[in-house]
């Protein structure tokens, strides 16, 4: 490439540029926009009356003391929502949830009315002077539990139901059963395999956890009909025709609005009853009402993660082959199936869990129950039940090498689906597009001086001390996702970008995606700028305000570039197409006589005699174009993916164990990721920090504990483990690029994958340091208190 | 309820006069009464950091402060740091560095490094981590925002010596 070529194309700042971002200018100022930054006229305030109970029947409320508090406007109950029918509304796993508490509270905590007030202090005095009377009912806390003969009935108003939206239900207490792959052909594997290994794994429950809670403000305008909604929605348009399907109101009058939002990792893809008592507040009011979520609400609340309860079996030959795996899950859902997953996927991708490897056969079962607590099961940091999956197949293939005497790194390499091998379809169904995973582990194993640590560790081992290296060698799925396969509520998980070109040659575009953090102003500029040849400076992003953008289902599960970046190139491309017409047009040439240069067309063989996009979008707005062309230079793409994208890593970890306090000390964490194409390093490289510091909190040291009555055992800060500057360990990243060819860009998404290959990678780490002890499992979180205990019971640390 | 109160301090050099209930929050109080919005409401607990204000030329968790403590005091919030325009050194080095991803906790930990910086110009990146350890990010994993610190303190540190 020429020298002016290259620096054409350096101030285009496209794809592969480490762009500064756009949207810091004015988070660094303190003038983002956050929901609860939102103030509008006559806005009252609204604040939940929770349940203390984890089941309970309501006997009766009474809302005249609150009433008497100076200022206190309204209090509403589920006897006041039922008239207009918004009492119960659906969740996105099929099922339905109690806006407020509809005779019966299910889970501590649990939303039973909802009081307006002039502000915030007295909305919360009215909260408290709501009296409740219950009757406390047993609870079903352990879901191992749960489908007992004699366990108490969670749900008695879907009691005679027979399928809640999953098939066939066996119990009051049960939700689906899914199953994947040859059950009858993997229990003859194991049959008469050499080796078997089995493990039981614990995800345990934990929390998403941004640092910005739930909230919205609901604004109805009672003389338009119309409502806009300012919320915390990583899926605006989804909500948009939640609320449409609930209140009635046409969709069309419905705008839901994104503003900036505070982080969201999972947590802010579903519906809440805030949100709609929020709204029938303003309904019924007339004025804007706000609602914002405590800290404590928002863990103990909106929007759990995980809780599988899973069982790991692998059938191998002697040398550590994998011949079969059969997985199964026991599914957390809390008191309503509001678990977000397409809804053909009641267990999400849980059928990833065949990892990197090359395994003939496999079989795995997801069974759901209720319990008394908090319903969810979203996708935190990870597309649906990714992580699950990952954890259990990373963690098996340790196993198996500790049961085969082979080494943790070389039992991965004679697994690995070989780069000859793709598109490899897994024995359950998924079709990998592409990989390079020898690649990648050697140089990991490389760069940390793999052999060099292993006889540290040896040493380390004879006299005593505690070291381990846990390598994890993940395969994700993200980008939901084909049509075909995936859909909530029956609407197809595409996504879409608007492109409108302007005379002067700068552009805006509109995503159905939704930026909590992640930088989409920034990046989709620069895809549209390498697409288009115009300067990512003067291309402006917008998403989130459904009047604006068009549909999407928004920002979860690494979704954002693999559907709305694809979206974004082929709108782009629709839109050079039609600028190489009209550049034919200007230059008097055929098509074919042109070629594209970084931000121009250009005649072959005459390079003088060129358009630029910028004389192109010029152009277009004129009477000089072709007969019969429309004016304008604009473009939308609705797509829908033909598959999922599949990013990969290799990640190595060393832990050191102090086996007297049991604290673990992440001596190293060396990161490779592959994410196919990469837009903006700088952009990734931070989605890996930060993903890293998620999966090391739920590795080490989050959990939402509860007794066995329901209660709330750690639902504040001072209890959840958010993981600080000084014990986040310091992270190494490196790559390696495998473009999905299905992609326009060869982009795979990234911000997951650190989370999801994290996990396993830390656990591994751990429990590596006990292998010599004949250790082959312990389950998260690897807080020092348990380690401690683990080390006391091996009888490690006596003096 | 209990007799509101009239409350004076100086916000970022400016004076404010406000009339509150004696239980009211500062973090209230400035978002509400006095639209700086800047600092952020993570748990209003005292443990997330994104509310941090400097008060009398110290860190404090605003979701923690009485307003009405704050008779005559000098408050200094995110939106006191750029002067005529000019961005404060540490807010051009948190975009330079990539020191934020959503944005929520940024105003809390650019407030609080101010304050490291003033009491120790030129720390390590381990009295960096010890420093901000108030201050919760859940976005960047934190060794960004250690990166941009020590650029800002580069930055000023030069800035005096000049
Ligand atoms: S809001 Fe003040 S410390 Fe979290
Ligand atoms: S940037 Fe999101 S919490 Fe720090």
């Amino acid at each position: 490439m020429s020298e002016e070529t290259l620096q054409r194309e350096n101030k285009l700042e496209g794809v592969g540029a480490s762009r500064k971002r756009k949207e810091d200018a004015r988070f660094i100022r303190g003038q983002g926009s956050y929901v609860d930054d939102i103030k509008l006229p006559g806005m009252l305030f609204g604040a939940i009356v929770r349940s203390p109970y984890a089941h309970a029947r309501i006997k009766s409320i009474d809302k005249s003391k609150a009433l008497k508090v100076p200022g206190v406007v309204a209090v509403l109950t589920a006897d006041d929502l039922k008239p207009v029918n918004l009492h119960w509304m659906p969740t996105l796993g099929s099922d339905v949830q109690a806006v407020l508490a509809d005779k019966k509270v299910w889970f501590q905590l649990q939303e039973v009315a909802f009081v307006l007030a002039t502000d915030r202090y007295t909305a919360a005095d009215g909260a408290e002077a709501v009296e409740v009377d219950y009757e406390e009912l047993p609870a079903v806390v352990d879901p191992r539990k749960a489908l007992a003969a004699d366990a108490p009935v969670i749900r008695e108003d879907i009691a005679d139901k027979d399928n809640v939206g999953h098939g066939p239900r066996t119990h009051p207490n049960h939700i689906f059963t899914w199953e994947a792959g040859d059950k009858a052909g993997t229990d003859a594997v194991f049959a008469s395999a050499a080796v078997t290994v089995r493990e039981e794994i614990l995800n345990p429950r934990v929390h998403p956890c941004p640092l910005e809670t739930c909230g919205c403000v609901a604004s109805f305008d009672k003389v338009r009909g119309q409502l806009t909604v300012y919320m915390t929605s990583q899926a605006p348009h989804l909500v948009r025709t939640v609320v449409a399907m609930l209140s009635g109101i046409p969709e069309s009058k419905i705008r839901i609005v994104g503003g900036d939002i505070g982080g969201g990792f999972g947590n802010k893809v579903p519906v809440y009853p805030g949100y709609v008592a929020a709204i029938v507040a303003s309904i019924v009011t007339g004025v804007p009402v706000k609602w914002i979520e405590s800290r404590i609400d928002n863990i103990s609340t909106t929007g759990f993660a995980r809780d599988y309860h899973g069982i790991g079996e692998l059938a191998a030959d002697s040398n550590g082959r994998i011949k079969a795996l059969r997985f199964s899950a026991l599914a957390d859902h809390g008191a309503f199936n509001a678990h977000v997953s397409a809804t053909k996927l009641p267990a999400g991708l849980f059928s990833i869990c065949t990892g990197s490897y090359d395994i003939p056969k496999a079989y795995c079962r997801v069974d759901a129950v209720y319990t008394n607590k908090a319903p969810g099961g979203v996708a935190y940091r990870c597309s649906l039940r990714v992580t699950e999956a990952v954890y259990l197949i990373e963690r098996m293939i340790d196993v198996l090498a500790q049961k085969v005497g082979v080494d943790k790194a070389e039992i991965r390499r004679r697994n690995f689906v070989k780069p000859e091998q793709f598109p490899y379809t897994t024995a359950l169904g998924w079709t990998l597009d592409s990989g390079n995973y020898h690649v990648a582990l050697d140089k990991v194993l490389k760069a940390v001086d793999y052999d060099g640590l292993r006889a540290e560790q040896a040493a380390k081992r004879a006299s005593g001390q505690l070291m381990g290296i846990g390598i994890s060698t993940f395969t994700e799925i993200v980008g939901a996702g084909p049509t075909k396969v995936c859909d909530i509520l029956g609407i197809g998980l595409f996504d879409s970008c608007d492109i409108r070109v302007n005379p002067t040659g700068s552009a805006i575009a509109r995503l159905g995606t939704m930026s909590q953090g992640q930088g989409h102003a920034t990046t989709y500029a620069q895809i549209i700028a390498t697409e288009l040849g115009l300067p990512s400076e003067e291309i402006q992003i917008e998403e989130g305000d459904t009047d604006k953008a068009p549909y999407g289902a928004g920002t979860w599960g690494s979704r954002s570039t693999p559907v709305g970046g694809a979206a974004a190139a082929r709108a782009a491309r629709k839109i050079k197409d039609k600028a190489k017409k009209i550049a034919a047009h200007l230059l008097e040439v055929g098509e074919r006589d042109l070629e594209w240069d970084v931000d121009r067309f250009r005649v072959k063989g005459n390079p003088a005699a060129a358009k630029t996009m910028k004389e192109i979008a010029m152009a277009a707005h004129t009477s000089n174009l072709p007969d019969g062309m429309e004016k304008g230079l604009d473009a939308t793409e609705y797509y829908d993916p033909p598959n999922m994208t599949f990013p990969f890593g290799a990640y190595v970890c060393v832990v050191d164990i102090d086996k007297y306090t049991g604290e673990t000390k992440v001596r190293r964490f060396y990161a490779l990721d592959d994410c196919g194409t990469r837009i903006n390093p700088m952009i990734i490289e931070g989605q890996i920090h930060g993903g890293l510091t998620e999966a090391f909190a739920v590795a080490m040291g989050q959990a939402v504990p509860f007794d066995d009555n329901g209660n709330h055992l750690g639902n504040s800060l001072m209890d959840y483990f958010l993981p600080t500057s000084v014990e986040t360990p310091k992270w190494e990243t490196d790559f390696t690029v495998t473009p999905s060819p299905h992609h326009p860009i060869g982009a795979k998404g990234v911000a997951e994958s650190p989370h999801v290959g994290g996990i396993p990678c830390f656990t591994n780490a751990v429990v590596d340091a006990f292998a010599h002890l004949g250790v082959t499992h312990m389950d998260m979180p690897h807080t020092s208190f348990r380690v401690w205990q683990h080390c006391k019971s091996l009888g490690v640390n006596k003096r | 309820m209990a007799k509101k109160q009239a409350v004076s301090f100086k916000l970022n050099g400016k004076d404010v006069d406000v009339v509150v209930e004696p239980r009211e929050l500062l973090i209230h109080t400035l978002r509400e009464k006095l639209q700086h919005t800047g600092p952020h409401i993570g748990c209003e607990t005292s443990h997330c950091g994104a509310c941090t204000v400097d008060l009398n030329a110290m860190s404090v968790k605003s979701c923690t402060v009485l307003t009405v403590q704050c008779e005559g005091a000098c408050v200094l919030t995110i939106e006191g740091f750029a002067q005529s325009g000019e961005l404060h050194a540490l807010q051009e080095s948190f975009h330079l560095d990539h020191a934020l991803q959503c944005g929520y906790c940024t105003p809390g930990m650019i407030t609080r490094a101010y304050r490291l910086l003033k009491e120790n110009p030129n720390p390590t990146e381990e009295e960096i981590r010890y420093w901000m350890a108030g201050n919760l990010c859940r976005c960047t994993g934190y060794q960004n925002i250690v990166k941009a610190v020590q650029s800002a303190a580069r930055k000023l540190s030069s800035a005096a010596a000049a």
